[in-house]
């Protein structure tokens, strides 16, 4: 009698001791792809995820902390539900990741109307940066725009012009030729938009050989990169016409594309050989336990994670604070794997654009080196239409 | 003009490949009334078979005919072992059933070579170009698919119109319980047809290897184009998949290259700039439906049974 009686007190306490320990712990739902041909971008966000919880004790902001991931297989519709179900079933505090601009219009809305925070790790389509832009969204990587920007302006400081374009056909693609174009003053020959996830480009790539361009620029990120530029390679276009990219030659695509992707420039705000405290712990730490060296993927991922312990560190765990976390996130007080940045009124980031281009490293491997800044602390292009006033 | 004929080179380049696709599973759903979505599994286990051996052999030609052996013997394998139980079934046991292999396959194969994709390269005898025409230089890999191609899908008319075995085939397709009483292993027929198939699949996946991404999941990307072009072909015919696949080959390829400009000497060109690649990426869709509105059996419908 006393054992049960004691029994069901336990039982009691437990119970109620329960929703405040749930109270205290940091829910963040993380939305990526992990399956299918962009399978391999969600796994080098995941991995670095894991890797800033483990630097971090896997404490966010000193309280105990659940990541939940979701996999929106690179459609809009999965992953607007997959966050419905993250906000209504699993009550988290931050929803993160998403690659796809195209997943994040779907997403952040509907994060950011339910009052819960939407911190982006890598797309940023103008609608965000510009008049959807919203105080409960921050992003650690960039707006659309901003990366060709970079190259088009170092390609107009080149001289070069009658240069064809090339981007598949949605959001970000249109972003990247409208940044691109933004800061490009020669002549384009041929803007050409192709279908999202494209997997043979011979029929485009015969276009360019016909057309005869003096330069091809192109976006095709993850599985669409290592296809167009193997393509354009065996095609023996490289030597003919040079090839400028944005998002296309990265540690994602190298191990795939190797020595077919040496001598083809890329603008980056990061890069694995930036030299920061942060960023090469990050490497280094990365590598060892993976075996294999991140993407910018992964570095605004890891950023991503530090951007949310600093916030909740902020406010001393005191997650119904928003206000004091908005206010904290807006001062991007900790260590970024790009060094130090602010953010714009619309919480991007104002940050360095650097030339990358990939040569043989020191172990004989192809791999991308930062040639020069083009661009410094560089503001995006739509932050005057956001209403946020700070 | 010399565009138009290269394109067109690239869009046969593309139709033949979905032939072979198109070929394995026709027959089997024609054949058996088997409907097998991991056909696309099959494709995919021939592209990274293909470059597994052409590794460990160093000769593509070697691992090309390891690869074909083995998707051969994994198709007999697969049938015995899970879809042999699945004849007497309806369809949507069989959809069901197949789109785990689907799983299953894309899983492990996920496992076996990881996440990321395989990249093959060409030797150096099949990198080249070659002259077509005066002015005109086409990959010799690609022509050699075409080659290829054209030659199976020679070979496979005259095995099923000409030879014993193919009678046996048509006229199981028939009366499978007739031509079981005259004494024919129909049993042994079904798994040597699905072989077949599986090997078509294993070979459409190893050529399309040096030139798509090998990557788990690459077989799903391909297989709505197939039953696309069955639907068209008319479910059950070989002739009818093959001018099917040349026909949405064709429209696919020549809509991406030349849509945009056509459209664009009649509309503003913001207008075609949008409608162009939207409209050549739906087209072999609307193709679809008009065979459809027409000749819903499709093109070339096998007779009545």
């Amino acid at each position: 009698m006393v054992l049960r009686s004691l029994i069901v007190g336990l039982f009691t306490a437990a119970l109620a001791v329960t929703p405040v320990a749930a109270a205290e712990t940091v829910k963040i739902g993380f939305i990526t792809s992990l399956s299918g041909p962009a399978g391999i971008i969600g796994k080098h966000m995941k991995d670095s995820v894991e890797l800033a919880l483990d630097h971090l004790g896997r404490k966010v902001g000193g309280l105990e902390t659940e990541v939940i991931y979701g996999d929106d297989q690179r459609k809009p519709d999965v992953g607007k539900q997959l966050a419905d179900e993250m906000l209504k079933k699993h009550r988290v505090h931050f929803v993160s990741g998403i690659i796809w601009s195209n997943v994040m219009l779907a997403v952040a809305p509907t994060v950011t109307q339910a009052g819960t925070f939407m911190i982006g790790t890598n797309a940023g389509p103008h609608q965000l940066a510009g008049k959807m832009c919203h105080e409960l969204f921050f992003t650690t990587s960039w707006q659309n725009d901003q990366t060709p920007e970079a190259m088009g302006k170092y390609m107009s400081d080149q001289k070069l012009t009658d240069v064809y374009a090339m981007a598949p056909n949605y959001a970000a693609g249109k972003d990247m030729i409208a940044g691109f174009k933004r800061y490009f003053k020669g002549r384009i020959l041929e803007e050409v938009y192709t279908k999202l996830g494209q997997q043979d480009y011979q029929a485009e790539i015969s276009q360019i050989r016909a057309r005869n361009p003096k330069a091809v620029f192109v976006f095709y990120p993850g599985d669409m990169g290592i296809q167009f530029v193997k393509q354009y390679v065996q095609a023996g276009l490289r030597e003919q016409t040079p090839l400028y990219s944005v998002y296309t030659i990265d540690e994602v695509t190298l191990p795939a594309l190797k020595d077919v992707a040496l001598g083809i420039f890329e603008t980056r705000y990061w890069s694995p050989d930036l030299k920061n405290e942060a960023n090469q712990k990050y490497i280094s730490d990365f590598r060892k336990k993976f075996g294999y060296t991140p993407s910018f993927y992964g570095a605004q991922s890891y950023d991503g994670i530090m951007l949310i312990d600093a916030a909740v560190r902020a406010v001393k765990g005191d997650l119904a604070d928003k206000k004091g976390m908005i206010a904290a996130m807006r001062k991007a007080d900790y260590r970024s794997t790009r060094g130090a940045y602010t953010y714009n009124v619309n919480h991007f980031p104002v940050q360095n654009f650097y030339l990358l281009k990939t040569v043989k490293g020191a172990g004989g491997a192809a791999e991308m080196q930062i040639q020069k800044a083009v661009f410094e602390k560089h503001k995006d292009s739509y932050y005057k239409e956001c209403g946020m006033k700070w | 003009m010399l565009l138009v004929l290269e394109q067109a080179l690239n869009g046969l380049q593309y139709g033949v490949t979905l032939f072979l696709m198109a070929a394995g599973l026709t027959l089997v759903f024609g054949i058996m009334n088997l409907v097998n979505l991991a056909h696309g599994s099959l494709y995919m286990v021939g592209a990274y078979l293909a470059t597994t051996f052409y590794q460990w052999t160093g000769s593509f030609l070697a691992g090309v005919a390891l690869a074909l052996a083995a998707t051969l013997g994994l198709g007999i394998l697969l049938e015995i072992v899970a879809l042999r139980t699945l004849y007497e079934r309806d369809h949507l046991d069989q959809v069901l059933a197949t789109f785990g292999l689907i799983l299953f396959f894309n899983e492990l194969v996920a496992i076996l070579w990881g996440r990321a994709a395989l990249y093959t390269s060409l030797p150096a005898w099949l990198g080249g170009h070659v002259p077509v025409l005066p002015g005109v230089r086409y990959p010799v890999y690609r022509a050699v698919v075409i080659v290829v191609g054209l030659a199976v899908a020679v070979l496979l008319w005259g095995l099923v119109a000409r030879t014993r075995l193919g009678m046996l085939i048509r006229a199981g397709a028939s009366n499978r319980t007739m031509v079981a009483a005259l004494g024919v292993n129909i049993r042994l027929l079904y798994t040597l047809v699905f072989g077949l198939g599986a090997a078509l699949a294993g070979l459409a996946g190893l050529m399309a290897g040096p030139i798509y991404a090998v990557q788990p999941g690459m077989g799903e990307q391909i297989l709505i184009q197939v039953f696309v072009v069955i639907v068209i072909g008319g479910i059950g015919s070989i002739r009818g998949a093959l001018v099917a696949a040349i026909i949405v080959g064709m429209v696919d390829t020549l809509g991406r290259a030349f849509l945009k400009p056509t459209l664009a000497t009649f509309l503003s060109p913001s207008a075609a700039d949008s409608a162009g690649p939207a409209l050549a990426s739906m087209l072999i869709y609307l193709l679809m439906a008009v065979v459809l509105l027409f000749r819903p059996q499709g093109l070339f419908p096998v007779r009545a049974r």
